[in-house]
């Protein structure tokens, strides 16, 4: 066991926890984050993604002690007094989830994509979202919204 | 109460609010005195709906089905909430709910909400499955709803003193119709707001509810056929929707599930010392072949899991045999049970006779569900009783066959359905669910039991497997005389249902039933007029019957797109063969035939066909196109076929790559006739999702396997549809309600599943047209596709 300090969405949690526990547990666990949610624990799905220094990254394969003192942002750490984040915007406007248990790393993999490339052509959306799934299937309305935010944030 | 529609958690929370979330997730189920305090003190609008509702702390009676007040209650402030037996899986059945019942009470669709799936305070129709949801429970909705009107109505006539046809009603105010200006009418709310109605219903079931008030003819319905937003979309988009895996209850442990690492193999030690150090462990739980660890936190259960030394006796026999072999064991197989074969005409004798003769066979494995999230639950069994919180789709199912399970009262249970990932039919038999009821009645303290990623691709219940044989022949004239249908399914013991004793851990700790369920073959739905048509089906059973992981369970129209994909593909062949153009090909075949059943299917598949080609642009020509040269070639299919009274047809453009041998499925059209649509937006995406559902199996799913165990355990070894495969476009015509689209009664059809069906063969058709290669065996994976073209 050990104190970890973990910067999560502009606010600072110590927590005592195993170094190597992955991240994941410790946001939904210890610190009530449940927008990341637990998909695989292999890196394979996305359903943990959270944002670390503007990359999207699978919390269940990153050790909380290698996710110390840096500024972490979840899904609820998106929107901003109270107003949708753009990407948020376009996933309501889209009505883009079916069931949405993926959602979470779909929109902050969009973030993290619009972030780096913000007017991203159709084959860079297929390729920056490709590693994340959905078994609902709403790739193509996920498509249509990250071109949708893509344009409202331009 | 806010504009919703979701679980009872979601909703309580949203009437309690973000102050009193702890409050309200951890201490209000737990203690029923302590909540009515706490709730007094909030004073949050729409409590009251819920301090009608038996006490939280148990035991907990089902919610009287005959009683108008167990459906829908009305507040001073004019706003409903409606309780209904059902679970939205994502499609926003909840919202659709919202449109219907509002319209029946004539209510601001704005003023109400909707509570699902609960059941200790929704009445018990039973989940959801078969998208019945619409097609059979929307109608005991609307008429409850219609029932609750009419009784307003005549308070309504009691206050002003005229006759209820003196009366007239716009969102929930009732004034008189002669009334001058100054008379701003009485709302529902001032009529009844927080008291009970006390009106008794007539019914047999829940789909046989109603009262005495006649429904409404669909064209004074308002909110039917417009698009609200769905309701359940804002909190998946912002982050506030709790769901059964967010649940948290004071003293809860973590468990993890140990399986066989070979399948069918016996438990013979467990060396518990090595766990005893993990830090939190709390317990390892083993009855039969079953075996759990419990720990304080999760990432120790999970570690417990890893470490702990189990030593199993392999099987004296192998369970199965190779997926790669499947076909050949199948074909080769005894079946345990066949079917009564349909027949018209003579089969034989007009194959003999014909001048084209045609036979193919089509080879489709076990698709696992492959949910996006494995399977989970937590189980509380705080104050004597036991509370599940589950992603059940069927969380009725499930509180009855925990309580046979666990022998029980089924009022010591309830289960709370809350938002999960979907599955399309996995959580029917809901594995988590009994196995946390099991741990928590054995720890007696509250268990959250989560499934592993390899766990749940590897042990989930599968789509059953087809090896279909047809046979089909022609006139001089190109006109079908025979078709002669042959399907295996590898269907035994389809354990498709929350069963005490088909559930997996029924079937590990040696509680399972004697005889395994027989299974079944289906037939294909078409409404093609062939003189001479025989149907059979048998079930062929793998060696091993229980406590294996290819279980067969209800995948999504569960045996619809392995038949439809035989069928549908060989009118094909047959299309090809009398060098006709695939549409042309079938329309004649529709049109061949002569009367109608009740639902007007055959008009409505004649409708939907014209209505595809026409969004398509299709031209007529025979497949397949011109010899391909290229390295990329473009090909395009149709195929159809019908879900109950839904009929969908689907047509596809594909790209097929003859270097690599992808294939892209680049441009779909579906039209789709379910009736009376009741939220077009939401209808087309849950299409959408469906069509590209049935996508994924055409060109990913496979559950493989060799002989002693799962192959498919991941996302890397199962692989499914992904961004880079988004068509280009989709487009859903919705034909619907012919012959008479403007009737009064125009009833609401199931829709989702239909879609799922004709996909596959769709696909296999365009590959076909696109290169002159026919695939029969799914999925059409590279290295299939392209050993098929050098074939
Ligand atoms: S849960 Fe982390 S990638 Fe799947
Ligand atoms: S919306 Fe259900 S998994 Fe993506």
């Amino acid at each position: 066991m050990a104190a970890i300090t973990l910067l999560v969405n502009g606010k600072r949690h110590t927590v005592e926890v195993e170094p190597s526990t992955p991240l994941l547990y410790v946001l939904r666990n210890d610190l009530d984050l449940t927008g990341p949610r637990f998909g695989c624990g292999l890196g394979q799905c996305g359903a943990c993604t959270v944002l670390i220094g503007g990359e999207a990254v699978r919390s269940c394969v990153r050790p909380v002690s290698q996710a110390a003192n840096v500024e972490i942002t979840t899904l609820e750490g998106l929107s901003k007094d109270g107003v949708l984040h753009p990407i948020q915007q376009a996933w309501l406007d889209e009505q883009v989830p079916a069931c949405g248990f993926c959602q979470n790393g779909q929109m902050l993999t969009a973030k993290a994509l619009l972030d780096k490339t913000p007017n991203p052509t159709d084959a860079q959306i297929r390729e920056g979202m490709r590693r994340t799934l959905c078994r609902c299937m709403t790739y193509y309305r996920i498509n249509a919204a990250v071109k949708l935010a893509a344009k409202r944030m331009a | 109460m806010a504009p919703h529609s979701g679980d009872v958690e979601n909703a309580r929370l949203r009437a309690f609010g973000a102050s009193a979330r702890r409050v309200a997730r951890r201490d209000f189920l737990r203690a029923s005195g302590l909540m009515v305090a706490s709730v007094a003190a909030i004073s949050v609008e729409g409590v009251e709906a819920f301090l009608q509702r038996p006490a939280a702390a148990g035991p907990y009676p089902d919610p009287d089905f005959l009683q108008l007040d167990s459906w829908i209650v009305i507040r001073p402030d004019n706003t409903a909430t409606f309780f209904v037996g059902k679970t939205d899986l994502g499609q926003g059945t909840g919202t659709a709910f919202r449109q219907i019942m509002a319209d029946e009470l004539d209510i601001d669709f704005a003023k109400t909400s909707c509570v699902m799936g609960s059941t200790d305070v929704t009445v018990d129709q039973g989940g959801s499955g078969g998208s019945d949801a619409l097609q059979t429970d929307g109608y005991p909705m609307r008429r409850v709803a219609a029932e609750a009107r009419r009784v307003l109505l005549e308070m309504a006539s009691t206050h002003f003193g005229v006759p209820v046809t003196a009366l007239a009603v716009s969102d929930g105010v009732v004034s008189t119709k002669t009334g001058d200006s100054a008379d701003r009418g009485i709302t529902y709310g001032e009529l009844i707001g927080g008291k009970k109605f006390n009106v008794t219903l007539t019914g047999k079931n829940t789909d046989t509810t109603t009262g005495r008030a006649p429904l409404k003819a669909v064209q004074e319905m308002k909110n039917v056929g417009k698009s609200p937003r769905r309701d359940d979309i804002p909190a998946k988009v912002d982050g506030t929707q709790r769901w059964a895996v967010d649940m948290k209850v004071p003293g809860m442990l973590h468990a993890r599930n140990v399986r066989p690492p070979m399948v069918g193999a016996t438990l013979k030690a467990i060396d518990e010392s090595s766990v005893k150090a993990v830090p939190g462990f709390v317990k390892v739980v083993s009855k039969g072949n079953y075996v759990a660890v419990v720990c304080e936190r999760e990432e120790q259960a999970i570690r417990a899991a890893r470490e702990l030394k189990v030593e199993w006796t392999p099987p004296a026999t192998k369970p199965f045999p190779p997926s790669e072999d499947l076909f050949t064991y199948m074909r080769a197989t005894a079946p345990s049970s066949s079917s009564a074969p349909t027949v018209t005409g003579d089969v034989d004798t007009a194959i003999l006779g014909a001048a084209t003769t045609l036979q193919a066979q089509y080879d489709i494995p076990f698709q696992g569900h492959t949910a996006f999230g494995p399977a989970h639950a937590l189980a509380d069994p705080s104050n004597g009783q036991l509370t599940i919180y589950s992603n059940d789709m069927k969380s009725y199912g499930l509180r009855n066959g925990v309580a046979r399970f666990l022998n029980i009262p089924r009022e010591m249970v309830r289960v709370v359905w809350m938002q999960g990932p979907q599955a399309y039919g996995r959580t029917a038999a809901e594995d988590a669910g009994f196995e946390a009821a099991f741990l928590a009645h054995e720890l007696q303290r509250p268990v959250r039991l989560q499934w592993s990623r390899q766990e749940e691709t590897a042990w989930d219940t599968k789509g059953p497997a087809y090896a279909i044989s047809m046979r089909g022949a022609l006139d001089a004239q190109g006109q079908v005389v025979a078709l002669d249908f042959d399907a295996r399914a590898a269907d035994h013991n389809h354990v498709g249902y929350n069963e005490h004793d088909t559930v997996l851990i029924a079937q590990l700790t040696g509680q399972r039933k004697a005889e395994p369920a027989r299974g079944r073959a289906s037939f294909p739905s078409d409404k093609y007029a062939i003189p001479a048509r025989r149907l059979r089906g048998s079930v062929v059973p793998l060696p091993l019957a229980w406590e294996t992981p290819v279980r067969m369970g209800n995948l999504r129209d569960p045996d619809g797109p392995q038949v439809t994909f035989a069928s549908e593909s060989f009118i094909d062949e047959l299309a090809a063969a009398a060098k006709a153009d695939p549409v042309a090909f079938r329309l004649g075949l529709l049109e061949r035939g002569t009367g109608d059943d009740a639902g007007h299917k055959r008009v409505r598949s004649i409708a939907c066909l014209k209505a595809a080609a026409q969004k398509f642009g299709w031209t007529p020509r025979p497949a397949p196109g011109p010899v391909p040269t290229a390295d990329v070639v473009t090909g395009r299919g149709v195929a159809y076929s019908y879900r109950s009274e839904t009929v969908a047809v689907e047509m596809v453009e594909v790209e097929v790559n003859r270097r690599t041998g992808r294939v892209w499925v680049k441009r779909i059209v579906c039209a789709h006739d379910c009736g009376l649509v009741i939220n077009p937006e939401a209808l087309t995406r849950t299409l959408e999702g469906g069509l590209l559902h049935s996508v994924s199996r055409a060109l990913y799913e496979e559950a493989r396997f060799d002989d002693t165990k799962m192959l498919s355990v991941d996302w890397v070894s199962s692989p499914t549809l992904t961004h880079a495969d988004v068509p280009e476009s989709i487009e859903i015509v919705q034909v619907n309600g012919d012959p008479n689209p403007n009737r009064p009664d125009l009833p609401h059809y199931g829709a989702g599943e239909t879609v799922c069906k004709p996909m596959l063969a769709a696909v296999a058709n365009a590959v076909f047209d696109a290169t002159g290669v026919r695939m029969r065996r799914l999925p059409f994976t590279p290295a299939r596709v392209l050993a098929a073209l050098k074939a």
